[in-house]
């Protein structure tokens, strides 16, 4: 009765992360791939990202979300890369069982020698910030109403008002339009928007939609489908500023507030995750806590950029393929990367030590807005460069390299920092 | 011939008037006699007021006023939870409460309370010190001083299981009437006739269990003796994976408000805490406010040490139905006879619900209705499967029979697309996307839906042949989409 087969290489979820992982596992000579995917077709989200935009870094060309995706799915295809749809992974296992579920096998188990995650990430609800009002029909997170537009065809209202200004809300904002509806405003609580300055450009500003920084949506009114919303403005705590609050007439509120990385199985599987960034905790190899699990993309922390996603994941291919031909390097010495003054976070969360002549790449997020810094890089809290960057801003991903030579010697305890000055 | 077809029209028994736990309590029950029932709903679905926007716990009793109604009912109802639950397939866990002393001076308090407790012939109950109190929920505020533990308080889910009631009453031959409200009421000789949108019923008993708006069904009778106002209670839910906060439901001490704000696991694994008590004028404002999200967050920061805020799923409201007699009010409306009123029921009603169906019907025996046991009933309700928690072996079999079953269209809850069919194609089934996720779950989790809600409407719409523009949220208009 119990299936249970066996893959050199399962990768869970076949959005971007999981596609270019598999590919460049593939190209590095892993022979018997599995990925598994939830949904019934591939792409994760880029099927229904039917803008352009994509693939400007990689690609040097301005893709949409679909021909992106199109690009993978068609060298996976062309790989011969085994894939199952419709396949949800229950659980996984310290030991690399995977136990999976889908209508045409029935419940399975794969014993894998690598895994990677690549399960992307869920967007914050209305629910998780607690907006008090009541609970109509209307209110939708901004991935969704673009899932119900673009994919089925179906609108989602007429008059809307946007909470966020994540990207995904941007472009959500631009579209509705297009759609014909009018979207009123697009409200913000911090002082500076949360998406790209692209997408503000192109998706705001090109169709007048107004932009509402500090302010915040603090009541919902509607029995059956929403009639409206509160705004209020808010200070610099975030807290509302009495005398502020101005009735907006709408029958969608969109919300675009913030993604987390989808790591209930990493939990479940004892996998560390890094508290801010809500994903694993890996190393430059993009392994995390476990020997041979690795995670890339928007499981391990969430990107703006598709491109960078996809960078991000060949290097996870690569390494799980080096694992698998037991090439790869950990070991006991390791640099723990640690968040300086302004920094968020820093991805990887660990170097390990070794005499290759490799660059290492650390991605990060400054907590403010930051014109004309300095970017400081300690080891051990010796300087060990300095970057200028003419602007930062958290919804803005930053990447600097180092080379290997530059981090010579290290302890036990050794620790890289990034400041912002 | 159509005056032929007029006069046809069955004449039931008994109809109960509102389908929340009180009248899917007596409708089920009833099923136990050779009876002609009819339950009469106003919304799209049962359990879609008072009984879906509460803190689902089987109250232990030692809180009631001795001598009244509900220390009578709570003591009653409360036992009759494991069987019933257990027949109908509906999850009840006896974790016991705990009611937390603050402070030096309220320790006296929980002394009476256990007094109150031995009055009302409560068993299970004792006091703890702080200490004792910690040993069994290490996440207790430090400021504890001693707990009074009731072994006998448990847990439910209350709008399964009135779904469950009202899905085993149309099973065992009760009609279910959704969509219908009463908006008249006559008597006739051998009856009364209510009147609905939708055509008129005859029934030769009525039973008002119209929650919020008791008053106002019996009032289109005559005068009532009570009034019932609507006392707005706040909740908030968390994450599963904070669900082990707490072992027991914990309470802290009761004030003439209520019973405070508790912090509880859900039979689900989520946490809850609420509720606050405001009351409204509205009887349909089920919107929850800042000032009581914030109440109840800053009150269950007095019975734990850390409210795990960034794990909130969400916040719901409800309204407790309370008379102003400040007691259950279960009698036959004076003057009427064969109309019986079960108003007023707030806090414990979900507890003392069982109990209160016994009572209605021995108020309708006493009334003159004739209860022959009826033989076809049937007690059993199978649950709709779980896939997730099946064994390897049940999962291969269940999915090789109806590959829906491997089909998982909720990720947070891991609910398939088999579950959701028959959450729809049961009796009384689902006929919105609340309706669903009240049913099975899909769409109650940590992604509120925001994966499997276009999936779940696409079912509905397929299930029930409508167009997906004409699916509902949960009631009225509540469409998810604009039409194009």
């Amino acid at each position: 009765m119990n299936k249970q087969r066996m893959a050199d290489l399962v990768v869970i979820g076949g959005g971007p992360a999981g596609l270019a992982a598999a590919i460049e596992a593939r190209r590095h000579g892993v022979r018997d791939i599995l990925l598994l995917e939830r949904d019934r077709e591939l792409g994760g989200i880029l099927p229904q990202c039917i803008h352009n935009g994509f693939g400007l870094h990689l690609f040097k060309k301005e893709l949409t979300g679909p021909e992106y995706a199109e690009c993978f799915i068609d060298e996976l295809k062309d790989l011969n890369i085994e894939y199952k749809l419709d396949t949800m992974v229950l659980r996984i296992h310290k030991n690399r069982i995977i136990e999976a579920v889908s209508p045409n096998e029935g419940y399975f188990r794969v014993q894998a020698r690598a895994v990677i995650l690549a399960m992307g990430c869920r967007e914050r609800t209305r629910g998780a910030l607690l907006i008090p009002g009541s609970r109509p029909a209307g209110i939708f997170t901004a991935g969704t109403a673009q899932r119900l537009v673009n994919i089925e065809g179906s609108p989602v209202g007429k008059k809307a008002v946007i909470l966020g200004s994540g990207d995904i809300g941007l472009i959500m904002a631009r579209r509705l339009t297009l759609e014909g509806a009018n979207v009123e405003a697009v409200v913000e609580m911090m002082p500076y928007p949360g998406g790209l300055n692209r997408n503000i450009v192109q998706c705001l500003h090109d169709f007048e939609i107004p932009l509402l920084l500090s302010h915040t949506v603090v009541n919902v009114y509607g029995r059956d489908r929403l009639t409206g919303v509160e705004i209020a403005r808010v200070d610099q705590n975030q807290k509302v500023i009495p005398g502020t609050r101005q009735s907006i007439e709408c029958d969608t509120m969109l919300l675009s507030v913030g993604l987390i990385p989808e790591n209930e199985l990493s939990v479940q599987c004892g996998i560390e995750l890094d508290p801010t960034t809500q994903g694993p905790v890996v190393d430059e190899h993009m392994q995390t806590s476990i020997d041979g699990i690795f995670a890339c993309g928007n499981v391990v922390h969430v990107h703006d950029l598709v491109d960078y996603v996809t960078e991000e994941s060949r290097k996870a291919g690569r390494s799980a393929a080096a694992y698998i031909e037991h090439k790869t390097k950990t070991c006991e010495l390791r640099i723990k990367t640690v968040p300086g003054k302004s920094i968020r976070y820093i991805v990887p969360h660990y170097v390990n030590w070794d005499q290759s002549d490799q660059d290492l790449e650390f991605f990060f997020r400054s907590r403010d807005v930051h014109d004309r810094a300095s970017l400081v890089v300690n080891l051990d809290g010796k300087l060990i460069k300095t970057i200028r960057r003419r602007h930062l801003v958290p919804g803005e991903m930053q990447h600097i390299k180092l080379k290997r030579k530059m981090l010579p010697i290290c302890s036990k305890q050794s620790t890289l920092s990034i400041s912002i000055l | 011939m159509r005056l032929f077809y007029w006069r046809m029209k069955p004449m039931y028994d008994i109809a109960i008037i509102g389908g929340g736990i009180t009248g899917c309590f007596l409708a089920r029950q009833l099923c136990r006699y050779a009876l002609k029932t009819v339950l009469i709903e106003k919304n799209t679905d049962v359990a879609d007021e008072t009984t879906k926007a509460n803190s689902g716990i089987i109250h232990s009793g030692y809180d009631a006023c001795p001598g009244t109604l509900k220390a009578k009912l709570n003591r009653l109802g409360n036992p009759m939870f494991d069987a019933i639950c257990r027949d109908l397939g509906v999850p009840f866990q006896r974790i016991g409460s705990l009611t937390l002393a603050l402070s030096e001076e309220e320790i006296p308090v929980l002394q009476q309370l256990y007094e109150r407790g031995q009055a009302n012939e409560i068993g299970g109950l004792s006091l703890l010190s702080a200490e004792a109190v910690r040993k069994t929920e290490p996440r207790i505020h430090s400021r504890v001083k001693a707990a009074l533990l009731a072994k006998t308080a448990g847990i439910v889910d209350p709008f399964g299981l009135a779904i469950a009631l009202a899905e085993n009453a149309a099973d065992n031959g009760t009609d279910i009437r959704l969509n219908s409200r009463v908006v008249g009421i006559r008597r006739e000789n051998d009856g009364y006739v209510l009147t609905t949108p939708s055509g008129w019923i005859k029934a030769r008993y009525v039973v008002n269990c119209g929650g919020v708006f008791a008053g106002e069904i019996n009032e289109l009778l005559s005068p009532a003796r009570f009034r019932i106002r609507p006392v707005k209670g706040e909740y908030i839910v968390f994450d599963k994976q904070v669900g082990d906060l707490v072992r027991h439901v914990v309470f802290q001490c009761p004030s003439e408000k209520g019973k405070g704000v508790l912090v509880t696991p859900t039979v689900h694994g989520n946490l809850m805490v609420g509720p606050n008590s405001q009351d409204v004028e509205d009887k349909e404002d089920v919107s929850t406010t800042r000032s009581g999200l914030d109440e109840i967050l800053a009150t269950a920061g007095n019975s734990v040490e850390t409210i795990p805020l960034p794990l909130a799923i969400t916040g719901f409201s409800g309204l407790r139905a309370s008379a102003d007699t400040g007691d259950f009010v279960i009698e036959e409306l004076s003057g009427y006879r064969g109309f019986i009123n079960a108003a007023g029921i707030d806090s414990p009603g979900l507890t003392a619900s069982p109990a209160i169906a016994e009572l209605v019907i021995d108020l309708l025996k006493s009334g003159g209705l004739k209860l022959t046991p009826n033989p076809a009933f049937d007690p059993i309700r199978k649950p709709i499967v779980n896939v997730v928690n099946l064994s390897e072996e049940e999962k291969s079999e269940l999915i090789r029979k109806d590959p829906r079953y491997g089909r998982i269209i909720c990720r947070c809850e891991s609910i398939t697309e088999g579950e959701i069919v028959e959450a729809i194609r049961r009796r009384v089934g689902a006929r919105s996307v609340d309706g669903v996720k009240r049913r099975v779950r899909a769409g109650m989790g940590r992604c509120q839906g925001g994966f499997c809600g276009p999936r779940v409407l696409e079912i509905l719409a397929r299930e029930l042949h409508v167009s997906r523009c004409q699916v509902v949220k949960d009631r009225g208009a509540s469409y998810l989409l604009s039409e194009q």
